[in-house]
């Protein structure tokens, strides 16, 4: 039974890396559009900020044997006689097929943005793909001020990677705040603030009318709705994404925003999967790596046989950009009489938080600026989990940041233990102490205290020094336990 | 009479004898002298804490009060033997007892062949007993069936080293490097609490840039002595690795020219690592971006750096690639072999080291030779006076060993030496029902331990202050046990409860008695091997305060400081092994919500057979416990001290919760040293890693049951899953 995927990105290697997994020995065949090896689009915003190369978006290769049809184009799915035609010309067999097509930027409709033959004016560039890269990198060489039309996850990531280039970067967003579906205003304005710290400027509810260009059509700034002109010798397009579905519709499968897919990972003809970008699973297109990786352990369970089913995926987006600190989960927008929503902000120390609870689970969250409770968070969202009832402790809650607070808490009562390695407790230094030991060495021969780690010394020392002082604040002595 | 017996004679004459603490592997100098109003051979016997190389003179509660069970009431004093499996152990003689092992042994080989008889040995062994019991088990019992309770313990890291670095010495330079670095990171260790004195060197003194970074899932007194303190979900330290390796190379931070020179592979391993994003790896293991980037930062960036690994990172199913991935990400940042710097794990058991090194694992042979190598097997026939053919190939591990006991196929007798797998082993509830099917259990130890209880023949061994031999240490520093006493009464030590065993079987003299020349036979048997301790003698240890193995000829200085010019590979450079991320072998779910791990307190050791028999270490930790984090306590309605139920696919454990926020909200944590209801390992999970067999004891999914008076009687009952 031979297996055909089209598209070799993150989701469609994911698929061939899993499949292999549970299946060693199936024939598979991988039709990639883009020349060259798989690699990993995440780690696209790295390149453009200079800390990566192509070859190290590698992804892995899927073990044994694999006919990758790398720069060719699948062009038409016969689904009578299960072929795919390419437009290298030729005809291949499935016995199962899967579509992990992806998606395809948005070119937003503004005059002088593109040629006549729709491709972008010199300058300009779309973000999505390893080469969309290299035309970015190409033009940044030289240039001084770049605009990123669009306010997105994507657009944020590619002004931080070229504002650490040394660009002068401005995001230019039609809407009134960043990331509209995954923040609320009040986050907005402060990642704004975080960013302009970084070097990325950001003007919102500025809508692109117009790109000029000079004489040989090149970019030279974008000029915006209430007539501001902004200089430009480099000009990214990130409007956000569509499925690319071409291929599926004129194959007559079932189509809505993407490929039309069930539980199984199944189009409406069943021969034929579809994950990733490209598939719309319950009314979501979902866009994000995570939900494609887990729909294709789904979709390479249910092609080898071995079954599974897919219920769609928790939403977690993070941003990835360094320095700044950004998750959101869920649909922080949620209002209604069920929900309880606690916040709290910070601005002048770049901190917002946001935890939306029903029925003590998190519907949604916003974690920006410096939260060590990041973690914990998603791990709640994600699993579905119970929250505390003092939801302030998913805000505030530090763990990993050490030393604990162990300062001096003043005179110890007798039965608190001082040397832990010993247990030696201080009611126990008092008799030591009592009976005659007047320096930490003398108490450590009677007690053993401070004799293991160490670590305690200080404390014993300041005690011991506490007891000579005068009687007044010592504790009852107790029996010496070690 | 050789120098080293004279010596021996002039410390038994005076007040004081310079020997080791017998517990864990940082082996604290000790000075032992008998109690002076008592009596030389057995009155009490005082302890103190004795600098010894690069430890301080300290000690921690154990060390102090060890010398407690050498006159303990509990300690055996005479063999044991039981009629059948209904009767009682009785007193029985040395001639008796190894009457009633040899027939039995004679019989089971006679009806199952060689393999009809196992042997399972302990890390706490020295390393002359060590020895002497892989050689016991290959030439008088002829049987392949040995393994030892290390498997448990240091087998995950040891694999690990040896594919990257072609060798495994746990710490390949001295304790002193350690306290001279820069930056720390600690991976699923409790120093604090599992080998006190070792905090000295971890926490000392470092300039502000430095410090101490532990990554564990629950903030114990190590953590909070960290300047920085990762806390992950259990079983995600694999992924952890990968982010941080991933971080290291997208930030500049790979030491390219080192990587060029000495290394070899990272080209394969750069792919995986590049799927490992932070805010991914944020996601699986719960560890912040924030915290992920500053740990490489720290780490990256100090001038001298190590990477240490504990039993958290290596007690799983997948700990031999847990371990790989943080011997990667230090091979990146160019720190094996670098003087001052490192990759390193911190053995557990008191000879954990040498007693993986000489003969006692399934598939070795000494001098840390494997048994299927032609050469190997040649050189060790010549040294034991056997043709090579006679000698038994690789056997099984130790679970797998303990779990086909008594099967169709499986042995029939077990000879126990030093070890307690009835609360050590995992699913140990199935463990005891295995020991039930033998033919006969024959356990050697210092005291009744639970496995001893179910024995058929119980032998009194010898402790630490009544006989002499060597210990290898954490750093790979052989050292040497010195005899205060001899042991009282009919008490023998190990090696001569083997000799014993062998003439009533009528195979020996194969077994020597006298430690020095059984260290001399060792040393000519691993002459050549990786780990090499020819040029060693007893002689050489008093005389330079223990020598670095490997050492091969007498004018050989030793080697503290391993990999400094090549490592020992064939190409002498160090190879990157590509790893995977993979979760937990069993996950939460909803019928076990919560994760449990395991691990120890300060007050005991191992299994408890020895220190829940001293009256101080009892005061100090009564018994078993289960921490829970009060939101995970609120939600199940459990207040401190009530009992609560852990429960897993495995068994039922019960014991009183410990209320406290250094734990995660999804996991509880259970010391495993009690045996009884509190028996944490009748609950963890004996899948095994595919290159090292060590089982997942760090990690499984249970659930929690607040105990109600009317369940109270229903303690022991197993849940359906588990038939």
């Amino acid at each position: 039974m031979s297996v055909v995927v089209v598209g070799n990105g993150m989701a469609g290697t994911r698929f061939a890396a899993d499949l292999r997994t549970l299946d060693p020995h199936r024939p598979l065949v991988v039709f990639g559009a883009e020349p060259g090896r798989a690699y990993n689009r995440v780690l696209l915003p790295e390149l453009l900020a200079g800390r990566l190369t192509p070859d190290d978006l590698a992804l892995p290769e899927p073990s044994g044997a694999l006919d990758l049809r790398a720069g060719v184009t699948v062009t038409a799915i016969d689904r009578d006689r299960r072929v795919v035609c390419a437009d290298d010309g030729s005809r291949t067999r499935y016995d199962a097929l899967v579509l992990a097509t992806g998606s395809r930027p948005v070119v937003p409709a503004v005059k002088g943005l593109c040629r006549d033959d729709g491709s972008l004016v010199e300058g300009a560039a779309v973000f999505r793909t390893l080469a969309d890269c290299r035309r970015i990198l190409a033009a940044a060489r030289g240039a001084r001020d770049v605009v990123v039309l669009g306010g997105g996850l994507l657009g944020l990531e590619a002004a931080r990677g070229l504002a650490r280039r040394g660009l002068r970067a401005r995001v230019v967003h039609a809407r009134g705040h960043l990331m509209e579906r995954q923040l609320d205003l009040d986050a907005s304005r402060i990642l704004t603030s975080t960013l302009a710290g970084l070097g990325v400027e950001v003007l919102v509810e500025a809508a692109t009318v117009a790109v000029v260009g000079d004489e040989d059509g090149r970019v030279r700034g974008v000029v915006l709705e209430d007539g501001t002109r902004l200089p430009a010798d480099l000009l990214v397009v990130a409007c956000g994404v569509r499925a690319d579905i071409g291929l599926a519709v004129r194959a007559g499968l079932r189509t809505g925003r993407g490929i039309v897919v069930d539980d199984l990972m199944r189009t409406s003809d069943p021969a034929i999967h579809a994950l990733g970008d490209c598939a719309e699973h319950r009314g979501q297109v979902y866009g994000l790596v995570a939900p494609a990786w887990e729909q294709a352990r789904v979709a390479a369970g249910v092609v080898a046989g071995h079954g599974g089913t897919y219920a769609g995926s928790r939403l977690v987006t993070r941003l990835k950009a360094p320095g700044v600190d950004l998750a959101t989960m869920g649909d922080p927008h949620v209002r209604d009489e069920a929900t309880e929503v606690v916040t709290f902000a910070d601005p002048a120390r770049l901190v917002y938080q946001k935890v939306l609870i029903r029925e003590r689970r998190l519907v949604g969250a916003i974690m920006l600026g410096d939260n060590p409770s990041v973690g914990t968070v998603t791990q709640l969202f994600d699993r579905d989990a119970p929250v505390p009832v003092d939801a302030r402790s998913l805000l505030f809650a530090r763990p990993g940041t050490g030393p604990a607070a162990n300062g001096s808490p003043g005179v110890p009562a007798a039965g608190d233990t001082l040397c832990r390695c010993n247990g030696v407790t201080a009611g126990g230094i008092a008799t030591a102490w009592l009976a005659g030991a007047r320096t930490t060495e003398e108490v450590a021969r009677v007690t053993r205290a401070s004799t293991g780690c160490g670590g305690c010394r200080d404390t014993i020392e300041g005690f011991v020094a506490a007891l000579s002082a005068g009687p007044a604040h010592t504790p009852a002595p107790e029996e010496v336990v070690a | 009479m050789k120098r080293w017996d004279r010596r021996l004679d002039d410390m038994s004459d005076s007040a004081a004898v310079a020997t080791h603490c017998p517990y864990c592997a940082l082996q604290c100098g000790m000075e032992l002298s008998a109690a002076p109003d008592s009596g030389p051979d057995s009155g009490e016997v005082l302890v103190a804490p004795r600098a010894h190389g690069d430890n301080a003179a300290a000690l921690c509660q154990k060390g102090w009060t060890a010398a407690e069970l050498l006159t303990s009431p509990q300690r055996l004093r005479t063999p044991m033997v039981r009629a059948s499996r209904d009767e009682a152990l009785v007193p029985a003689s040395w001639e008796g007892a190894f009457g009633t092992v040899a027939a039995a042994i004679t019989r089971v080989q006679a009806e199952h062949g060689p393999g009809g008889v196992a042997v399972l040995g302990g890390g706490g062994l020295t390393n002359e007993k060590a020895y002497m019991l892989g050689k016991f088990a290959r030439t008088v019992l002829r049987t392949p069936n040995i393994d030892y309770n290390g498997r448990f313990c240091m087998s995950s890291a040891a694999a690990a080293a040896n594919r990257a670095f072609g060798l495994d010495r746990g710490l390949p330079f001295p304790l002193g490097d350690i306290a001279a670095a820069d930056v720390v990171l600690l991976v699923g260790g409790n120093s604090a609490e599992t080998m006190p004195p070792f905090l000295r060197v971890l926490t000392a003194p470092r300039p502000d840039t430095g410090g101490l970074i532990v990554v564990d899932p629950r903030r114990t007194p190590t953590a909070e002595r960290a300047r920085l303190h990762l806390q992950p979900t259990p079983g995600t330290d694999l992924a952890l690795a990968l982010g941080m390796l991933h971080v290291a190379l997208v930030e500049g931070y790979a030491d390219t020219e080192y990587v060029a020179a000495r290394t070899n592979g990272l080209a394969d391993v750069r792919p995986i690592v590049m799927s490992y994003w932070p805010e991914r790896v944020e996601r699986i293991t719960g560890v912040p971006v924030a915290q992920q980037r500053e740990a490489v930062r720290l780490l990256a960036t100090a001038g001298r750096a190590m990477v240490l690994t504990g039993r958290g990172a290596e007690q799983h199913a997948k700990g031999t690639d847990t371990v790989t991935a943080f011997v990667n990400l230090a091979l990146a940042l160019g720190l094996p072999g670098t003087p001052g710097s490192g990759y390193g794990c911190l053995t557990g058991q008191g000879n954990g080291q040498g007693g993986r090194e000489h003969g006692q694992k399934a598939d070795q042979l000494p001098g840390y030779r494997r048994i299927d190598d032609p050469a190997a097997r040649a050189h060790v026939a010549a040294v034991w006076g056997v043709d090579p053919a006679v000698l038994p190939g690789p056997g099984p591990s130790a679970y797998e060993l303990l779990d086909s006991l008594g099967r169709p196929g499986g042995p029939r007798v077990l000879l126990v030496f030093g070890t307690n797998p009835v609360v050590s082993a995992p699913a140990a509830a199935r463990m005891e029902e295995r020991l039930a099917d033998l033919d006969l259990l024959v356990v050697a130890d210092l005291v009744r331990s639970e496995t001893a209880d179910l024995a058929d023949v119980v032998l009194p061994s010898a402790q630490w202050a009544e006989e002499d031999g060597t210990m290898t240490n954490l750093e790979g520093r052989v050292i040497r046990r010195r005899r205060l006493r001899p042991p009282p009464g009919q008490v023998r030590t190990d090696l001569e409860i083997m000799a014993g065993l062998a003439a009533a079987l009528g195979r020996g003299p194969v077994v020597e008695t006298e430690p020095a020349r059984v260290f001399a036979e060792l040393g000519r048997a691993g002459a050549g091997g990786p780990a090499d301790y020819a040029g060693i003698s007893y002689e050489r240890i008093d005389a330079e305060g223990g020598v670095f193995w490997p050492c091969p000829t007498p004018a050989h200085p030793g080697t503290p400081r391993m990999f400094l010019d090549r490592f020992a590979t064939p190409d002498g450079r160090a190879r990157f092994v590509p790893v995977e991320h993979r979760p937990a072998v069993e996950d939460v779910d909803a019928a076990y919500p919560v994760y449990l791990t395991t691990g120890r307190v300060l007050a005991q050791y191992q299994s408890g057979a020895q220190t829940r028999r001293v009256s101080a270490l009892v005061q100090a930790a009564p018994g078993p416990f289960v921490e829970v984090h009060p939101v995970l306590a609120e939600r199940h309605g459990i207040a401190e001290g009530d009992d609560v139920r852990v429960v897993s696919r495995r068994g039922v454990a019960v014991a009183p919760a410990r209320l406290t926020d250094t734990i995660r909200v999804d996991t509880v944590f259970m010391p495993f040293h009690w045996p009884g209801a509190g028996r944490a390992n009748v609950l963890t999970n004996p899948a095994l890693d595919p290159t090292s067999r060590m089982p997942e004891f760090k990690v499984c999914a249970v659930r929690l049951e607040p105990v109600c008076s009317a369940v109270g009687s229903a303690l022991h009952e197993r849940p359906e899953a588990a038939r």
